[in-house]
């Protein structure tokens, strides 16, 4: 078939394939030349992907902190060693492998940066949100944290000290929000539900019932 | 409670992101090594500009598989370049809404279908 080379040329007659953007076709040969090579899977590539996108998200951290609100047992060992308390309740794998709990109390609000790249507690949080990759928050969280609250809608009292917490490669945080007032007699489903990702990253609270 | 958003704005996102959670639990890399790498990459494109997490974080992403596997030798620049091409030209001579496919050959046979 006669073709120039031009991406979009094709006159009305020949409705070719659009051409994807180019990272994309450089992401698409990558993965071509490794299938060939026998270096990836292609099954373990959509495996991967489905877990990501459908089965792993805020959801697992939610279920954790509801627990940690209403089971004092099950909070002081979330406190004591994350990692061995969430993997009690099917959370673990990748990035999971060294998880800190921090909770927010009266008097200590933690937040939660990777200033190096995007280092995440993958099995509680899924993959993180777009503005967590970011140049503006991975700086500015450091620098002002109470700023960078503020413009998230968090507004602490003064006395309440704030604690950053940088991630890395080998020890990923989750913050346990506090719990709303007048969520008493909520069962641990609808305490979940008040959860949202962002109080576990302690850029937002747990939202009132 | 809040709608929850994709797992990733693109698919080529996902592509390579799977691709290296993959070559990591094949034991190509550790995981510390990957987050160094890429945080130096982080950093050199931020350098003129600020990145927003989008498009830029996995542009910077793929930079650094790239770069990783060139310097291993287990997928040059060559060798990515002409699958580049030929997907390019398996997708402009593709008629729209047929699946596009590449030629069955092997990296560094040089023959493509027209």
């Amino acid at each position: 078939m006669p073709h120039d080379h031009s991406d979009h040329s094709h006159g009305p007659d020949h409705p070719h394939t659009l051409l994807p953007p180019e990272p994309a076709l450089r992401v698409r040969a990558l993965e071509t030349l490794l299938e060939r090579k026998g270096l990836v899977d292609p099954a373990a590539l959509d495996a991967i992907i489905d877990t990501y996108e459908n089965r792993i998200g805020p959801r697992g951290g939610a279920q954790v902190v509801a627990r940690a609100w209403t089971e004092p047992e099950f909070r002081a060992a979330l406190l004591e060693d994350a990692t061995a308390a969430v993997a009690d309740m099917g959370l673990y794998g990748r990035q999971g492998e060294h998880i800190v709990a921090v909770e927010n109390t009266g008097t200590v609000h933690n937040m939660v940066v990777c200033t190096l790249c995007s280092c995440y507690p993958w099995p509680l949080l899924g993959i993180p949100p777009g503005w967590y990759k970011s140049d503006a928050y991975r700086a500015r969280a450091v620098r002002e944290p109470r700023k960078v609250l503020a413009e998230f809608g968090v507004t602490l009292p003064r006395e309440t000290a704030v604690r950053v917490w940088d991630s890395t490669a080998e020890v990923r945080y989750l913050v346990v929000p506090r719990r709303p007032e007048g969520a008493e007699g909520l069962d641990k489903e609808a305490l979940a539900a008040l959860v949202t990702r962002d109080s576990m990253i302690g850029c937002g609270l747990a939202v009132n019932p | 409670m809040t709608r929850p958003e994709p797992a990733f704005d693109a698919p080529w996102h996902a592509q390579v992101f799977a691709v290296t959670v993959h070559l990591n639990e094949t034991g190509h890399f550790t995981w510390s090594d990957w987050a160094a790498r890429f945080g130096e990459v982080l950093r050199r494109h931020g350098l003129d500009r600020s990145l927003d997490g989008g498009d830029d974080y996995f542009l910077a992403w793929l930079e650094t598989l790239e770069g990783l596997l060139a310097e291993r030798d287990l997928a040059t620049e060559a060798e990515r370049r002409e699958l580049r091409d030929a997907w390019a030209e398996a997708f402009r001579s593709t008629p729209h809404g047929a699946p596009v496919r590449l030629p069955e050959e092997g990296p560094g046979t040089g023959q493509r279908r027209a």
